[in-house]
């Protein structure tokens, strides 16, 4: 551990992190531009929360790595052992236990407490990259709160889907001033994003940081008449049987049998440990 | 005494700077996410004139790159020397400044720091105002990081309301006391009552 500066990055760079974590903090929703560095790990494997959590880190800290949901991938366990060998901290697999966590793509299930700061890994930063490509327009749409592309986008999903059909990455409006993409979390999530913890957002390649404070109103875009729905596959667990958790679906076979299972492995987990069982609980143990 | 002239500039900086920095920053950052909280933050030992808490902030945030404007009341060549060789910030005057430190009666008035523009409002400075103290609340805060209202020690109102029109531009704020230290986010609207 001597041989890595505490939590990998130097100290200038977490300074200009922390100096971009506290402006995004000042300004909910807005992306902050930083100096991003190159990481032991390729784009797209969570260099922002990465960076963002080593400038985060304290030595006391616990740290949670989750991606999907899931403590256990390869994503996750390599990040956990990258913080756990250049920084010492303790890692947990709890979500209770941790005062940092780390997630790709999820929010836990058990609500978090002012004691925890979530960090999230984002790939793309910018909600209206898709619709316009220019950094310099979306900068421009973002200062004018020029939103009304996004909208056109959600009208046009329910004028040739019926329905609202973003399921993931879905456009949230912060505070009442900016558009933020909340990483591609399932919108079930999105309700989530009003909470106790300190929300921080890394984009390593994209190069912005972005940030929610505790209890900030976090709005998920729609309309009157198609108002916002956090949806989850209709089906209880079948492991812990929740009936209130975002779940996987997992092919079993060839015949077609699959399974759905809480996507927050520590949740489900915990679940069973309480004595909940599902369709196939019994036969998993 | 030479010795002790020498100290003041040389000595007062973290122990330990990458953990010093990650608790100093933790404050920072608990304290600009929850307006209205009184964190504590330690480690730096400043020349006479400011406060630790103020020292260990500088000894966090800045470095060759940001701009550091120090009001009449608080510079000294011993700061400036403790600061530079401690940090290398430049001091700065208060229109170029990322970071400024003084009373708030120095950091008057509010409108010669930069306030960010439209598209990049994170280009603005942040205040560092030393306050005689932080334990007697009058006014009452409302925005992000709080969950109904919060209670905070101001050395004014009508400035932090003003700054708050500005938003999404505008500066921000920490307050510093001995070992204490709270912030105030250009998010946070401001009223009177304790």
């Amino acid at each position: 551990m001597s041989d890595y500066n505490f939590a990998y990055l130097d100290e200038q760079t977490k300074r200009m992190i922390r100096r971009a974590i506290l402006k995004g903090l000042a300004v909910p929703g807005y992306q902050v531009p930083f100096a991003s560095r190159e990481m032991p790990m390729p784009y797209g494997w969570g260099t922002g929360g990465v960076q963002v959590s080593a400038a985060t880190l304290t030595p006391e800290d616990t740290l949670k790595v989750i991606d999907q949901g899931a403590d256990d991938t390869t994503n996750a366990v390599s990040i956990r052992k990258f913080f756990e060998r250049t920084a010492g901290v303790a890692t947990t697999e709890e979500t209770a236990k941790a005062s940092v966590i780390q997630t790709r793509h999820r929010i836990p299930e058990a609500e978090l407490s002012e004691d925890q700061i979530l960090v999230y890994q984002v790939p793309i930063p910018e909600p209206l990259r898709f619709l316009e490509p220019r950094e310099t327009e979306t900068r421009k749409m973002h200062a004018l709160q020029e939103y009304g592309l996004m909208h056109v986008k959600l009208y046009e999903d329910i004028s040739q889907h019926g329905a609202i059909a973003t399921a993931y990455a879905y456009p949230v409006k912060v505070e009442g001033r900016y558009v933020m993409d909340p990483s591609p979390i399932p919108k079930f999530d999105n309700p989530k994003m009003e909470m106790a913890a300190i929300q921080l957002f890394g984009a390593g390649r994209e190069q912005r940081i972005y940030a929610v404070p505790p209890y900030t109103k976090v709005v998920s875009l729609d309309f009157e008449d198609y108002p916002f729905e956090a949806s989850k596959a209709d089906h209880p667990c079948d492991l812990c049987g929740a009936e209130d958790s975002y779940l996987d679906e997992v092919i079993l076979d060839d015949a077609g049998n699959r399974m759905f299972v809480c996507s927050d492995t520590d949740y489900c987990r915990s679940r069973r440990e309480a004595g909940h069982s599902g369709r196939l609980g019994e036969e998993a143990a | 005494m030479q010795a002790q002239a020498r100290n003041t500039v040389y000595g007062g900086g973290f122990a330990n700077p990458p953990v010093d920095s990650a608790h100093g920053f933790r404050a920072a950052m608990n304290a600009m996410a929850r307006p209205g909280t009184i964190q504590r933050i330690s480690g730096a030992t400043p020349p006479d004139g400011i406060s630790p808490a103020a020292g260990a902030l500088l000894l966090t945030l800045c470095d060759p790159e940001t701009g550091v404007y120090l009001t009449p009341d608080v510079d000294s060549d011993d700061l400036r020397g403790w600061l530079t060789f401690h940090t290398g910030a430049p001091v700065v005057a208060a229109e170029q400044a990322d970071f400024a430190l003084g009373s708030w009666a120095a950091l008057m008035p509010l409108d010669r720091f930069r306030i960010g523009t439209p598209e990049y409002p994170d280009r603005s400075a942040t205040l560092i105002v030393e306050m005689p103290e932080l334990d007697a609340p009058n006014a009452r805060l409302q925005g992000p990081g709080i969950k109904d209202s919060a209670r905070l020690t101001l050395p004014d109102l009508e400035e932090f309301q003003h700054n708050a029109m500005l938003y999404p531009l505008g500066v921000d704020f920490f307050f510093t006391s001995g070992s204490q230290l709270a912030a105030l986010p250009r998010s946070t609207k401001v009223t009177a009552g304790e």
